[in-house]
């Protein structure tokens, strides 16, 4: 059986991980993606993470140490970091095709009837 | 300088009361703690921080809590104070919106979990209710007036059961936008 629909914010996150991220890169690196688009909030990303940590689609990698001064309270400057494995590229991959179908689908319908009015 | 509110909401008021902080921050005063029916505020920029409150999925699992609380730390939220099961969060923010979730996924998740607080809140209320008044109607000779009480048990548990309906046709109105939008 094909896999069903990956929401945009699982999907955001996966392209993301093709390179390590902690969890407010990855809400930066969405919202760039998506150009302003997609904003993923804190408590949404948290549960994507955790469901994707278990289902094996990433894994935390390591611990980095932030240099950035982006907040004041900081705890220790260190976060968590994931990454994408191969089952998380696999499911990306087939997400692609199912948008690709969908795209084509619509498209095609979409013109056709444009030609015929 | 510091000022002190003192300000009741019901549990199922929370968007209210996020609201109503929100107002308060965009005043210059910036919620700085919180305690029972009790708010602390401190002089800010007006409009520079948004507050968020957010129902904690368990009330025990103190690691898993404290985790959550770290995540969001780490995204530039702020925790402001824990109240039973609620947390408040604040953010410095210019001109940005500060929420906690963005799909009707987590939303619904989110309001799932503040129902299911209710109806044993008032499920034990119902409980409490029925028992006292049982009990002040057994004894035909000499009631005991404080199972009257139980009046107000039943009061509370009707005042829950209202609650959680409202929450229940909000959470209803996500499920049916989930079936057509994510």
């Amino acid at each position: 059986m094909a896999n069903p629909a990956m929401t945009e914010a699982v999907y955001y996150i996966l392209l993301s991980l093709m390179e390590p991220m902690h969890g407010y890169g990855i809400m930066q690196n969405v919202e760039r993606l998506s150009g302003g688009r997609v904003k993923l909030a804190a408590g949404t990303l948290y549960g994507a993470i955790n469901t994707l940590l278990e289902k094996g689609w990433i894994v935390a990698v390591s611990e980095k140490a932030i240099s950035d001064k982006c907040f004041s309270h900081d705890k220790g400057n260190r976060k968590k970091e994931y990454f994408i494995t191969e089952q998380g590229k696999r499911m990306l991959q087939d997400e692609i095709v199912r948008l690709q179908e969908l795209l084509e689908n619509g498209t095609r319908i979409l013109q056709g009837q444009g030609e015929r009015i | 300088m510091r000022k002190v509110v003192r300000k009741w909401f019901w549990v199922w008021d929370f968007d209210k009361e996020e609201k109503w902080l929100n107002e308060m921050a965009a005043k210059g005063l910036a919620l700085v703690a919180v305690g029972w029916c009790r708010y602390e505020f401190e002089d800010c920029v007006p409009g520079a921080y948004k507050i968020c409150l957010d129902f904690l999925e368990n009330h025990f699992g103190r690691v898993e809590n404290e985790k959550y609380i770290t995540f969001l730390e780490e995204t530039g939220a702020e925790q402001v104070g824990v109240m039973s099961r609620w947390v408040y969060f604040r953010k410095k923010v210019s001109g940005e919106d500060f929420q906690l979730f963005s799909d009707n996924a987590s939303r619904v998740r989110y309001l799932t979990r503040v129902i299911r607080f209710i109806a044993l809140l008032g499920g034990l209320n119902l409980y409490m209710g029925c028992f006292n008044i049982f009990m002040f109607f057994q004894a035909i000779q000499h009631h005991n007036y404080i199972n009257l009480l139980g009046i107000v048990n039943l009061l509370i548990a009707a005042a829950c059961a209202c609650g959680a309906f409202r929450l229940f046709r909000k959470r209803k109105k996500l499920k049916v936008e989930q079936q057509i939008f994510e």
